[in-house]
């Protein structure tokens, strides 16, 4: 997984500019406009993601059908809704199904990440501060997970640990260490010999200090941006795995869950799977495009390790 | 000679303790994650005995660790235990699928690097230009689409709508080369068209560090045509990077394999592997997880190998550091 996540950082910069274009601003919109889709669905009265519409099923946009609203005082009501995107199969509204979705999506693409972030950031630090037997340590353990193909180690743990929400951030936080581990030790280890933590070491700062006080806020900025491209490729492994059926359970809405259901009706009605397909391409490309904005800003080649 | 078999002799000690790694752990995966697997063997209505003489028949109730080099005895004769679905032996069924998958990673490969070579040569060779940068952005976008959206949307323009090739559905060799190419053209393309762009881009950026030597310039000022030297005396010296990264990218294309052949339906390791998950076929899904990763570590040496044979560099550095 480490693979692709470098080949996407393996950018493309044809201008190394110091101001953040359109390349940043609108990406970073668009995430913006996700991630409040996906923390507010539940305010502007759209119809529950698994609520089905019997008479419209796989409609496409526009389409005008009767959705059952409960009203607070417990009792359906019958209300006429415009299903803006269309339905899924089932009749599910797809706006409100991509706008849970989003949750998920959001969710494993960036808590993941963070779990990777900090173990592997603390393994990379200690592995590239200590270069003796501890180092070595951590580097063969490291390698060992490399060893795996990412996503066949994936559908492993979670095969054995059962798939939920929580286990798939469990797992792919696992498989992100090695990764964030290797950016964080050849950062530390470009910093540990520098005369500033010589000077801090004369000073008689403890090991542990230098670590925090000295390197950690040199080794910080690389790993952040690398981890904007961590989430790209998060998401869509994730999108993959709800898409065999092995993610996300059902009913809970995914992106990779919703194209996979609309695949038995590609034909008649693309825009069950083309719809989700879109968004899920737009928020990688967004996250792929901010990452490579940062990466160029920095203008180093520390991007790709 | 001496340094270059003392060079493969230091790789081949990681390759083993690498692999010794990775039949630990997934052994591990089996033994101690949740739910035991005497009980997942006896289903939900068995009695406790019967577990127990399940535990018994796997040997489940002795120590781990010579569980482990007892299982590793059986995995090296070849012994991968038996599948619970079918009751075969499980490494009969994955090498009775290897070659379907062989099949396609070839192909989804050799398709890569037919769109990255020459896309990568132009991109170089134009570099900064509007062909280059339209060349790069479309890259870019490619790599942001997830596998199995280009798949689909590869079946629904060339099956669906043209009808050109077929959606889904395996034919073997034995019954004509074209029929059984024909149902892999749409998956391997799948896999080649997100895999080609980290290609194309390190070949660019070599291809415009090479293109400034001066004996490309010595060949241009012999006259020669532009194609000659691009193919000819530029690609070979900007290939080193390329091959380098089509190895590290194999444990990317197994993964992609896996998704394609189920969406395909195509009958490889990958679609057994996910089979065996959904019917929690334990021993197959083991087997399935150690072959895929012995055979990715193994190559990935060979590649190494290899490319310290193209690049004598590596060796001295090897040595050196």
């Amino acid at each position: 997984m480490g693979d692709s996540a470098k080949d996407s950082s393996a950018g493309i910069c044809f201008k190394r500019s110091t101001k953040l274009g359109f390349a940043f601003w609108l990406p970073a919109a668009w995430i913006v406009f996700v991630a409040f889709c996906g923390v507010s669905a539940n305010l502007w009265g759209l119809p529950e993601p698994d609520l089905m519409d019997w008479n419209n099923p796989a409609a496409v946009p526009g389409t005008k059908g009767n959705i059952l609203i409960l009203e607070q005082s417990g009792e359906g009501v019958e209300r006429l809704y415009i299903h803006l995107l269309g339905t899924d199969t089932l009749g599910r509204d797809i706006v409100s199904r991509l706008a849970y979705g989003a949750r998920v999506s959001l969710a494993v693409g960036l808590i993941a990440p963070g779990i990777g972030l900090v173990l592997g950031g603390i393994l990379g630090m200690f592995a590239g501060f200590y270069r003796g037997r501890l180092g070595a340590i951590i580097v063969g353990t490291m390698d060992a997970i490399l060893a795996f193909p990412g996503l066949v180690l994936l559908l492993a743990i979670t095969f054995y640990l059962g798939a939920s929400v929580q286990n798939l951030i469990i797992a792919l936080g696992i498989l992100t260490v090695p990764a964030f581990c290797r950016v964080a030790r050849a950062n530390t280890l470009t910093f540990a010999e520098r005369e500033f933590i010589q000077a801090a070491r004369a000073l008689g700062e403890n090991e542990m200090s230098i670590l925090i006080r000295e390197i950690l806020p040199n080794v910080i900025m690389p790993m952040i941006v690398y981890a904007l491209l961590v989430v790209a490729f998060m998401i869509v492994i994730e999108g993959a795995l709800s898409f065999l059926g092995l993610g996300v359970p059902s009913p809970t809405p995914s992106w990779g869950g919703m194209i996979a259901e609309g695949r038995e009706v590609l034909e008649e009605t693309p825009h069950v799977s083309m719809i989700p397909s879109f968004v899920m391409f737009l928020t990688v490309l967004s996250f792929n495009l901010i990452g490579d904005s940062l990466r160029g800003l920095r203008d180093t080649k520390e991007g790709q390790l | 000679m001496v340094v270059s078999m003392k060079f493969l002799g230091k790789k081949f000690l990681r390759l083993i303790a690498v692999v010794l790694a990775v039949t630990a752990l997934t052994f591990l995966m089996v033994n101690f994650l949740p739910g035991d697997v005497a009980y997942e063997i006896a289903g939900p209505d068995a009695a406790l005995e019967d577990v127990k003489a399940i535990q018994e028949e796997l040997g489940l109730n002795k120590n781990v660790f010579i569980r482990y080099v007892s299982w590793l005895g059986h995995v090296v004769s070849g012994d991968f235990g038996k599948s619970f679905r079918t009751h075969r032996p499980v490494l009969d069924e994955i090498v009775s699928r290897l070659p379907v998958t062989i099949e396609l990673l070839i192909l989804a490969q050799f398709l890569a690097l037919a769109l990255a070579i020459p896309a990568g040569i132009i991109s170089g060779y134009k570099a900064q230009t509007g062909i280059d940068r339209s060349l790069s952005s479309t890259a870019f976008a490619m790599i942001s689409i997830p596998i199995f959206v280009l798949a689909l949307v590869l079946i629904f323009v060339f099956a669906l709508k043209l009808k050109w090739l077929p959606a889904t559905g395996y034919t073997p060799i034995s019954d004509g080369l074209w029929l059984n190419l024909r149902g892999f053209i749409l998956p391997a393309l799948s896999i080649a068209l997100v895999e080609w762009v980290p290609l194309m881009r390190v070949l660019r950026s070599d291809m415009i560090s090479t293109l400034k030597e001066d004996f490309i310039l010595m060949a241009r000022s012999k006259g020669l045509p532009v194609s000659h030297v691009l193919f000819r005396h530029a690609l070979r010296p900007s290939s080193f990077t390329l091959i380098t990264i089509l190895g590290i990218q194999i444990g990317h294309l197994i993964g992609g394999a896996l998704i394609i052949e189920i969406i395909f339906a195509l009958p490889g390791i990958g679609r057994l592997f996910v089979s065996s998950i959904f019917a929690r076929d334990f021993y197959m899904v083991q087997g399935c997880v150690l072959f895929i990763a012995v055979a990715y570590v193994i190559i990935n040496f060979l590649v190494d190998v290899f490319y310290s044979v193209l690049d004598p560099r590596i060796r001295l550095e090897e040595r050196n550091g």
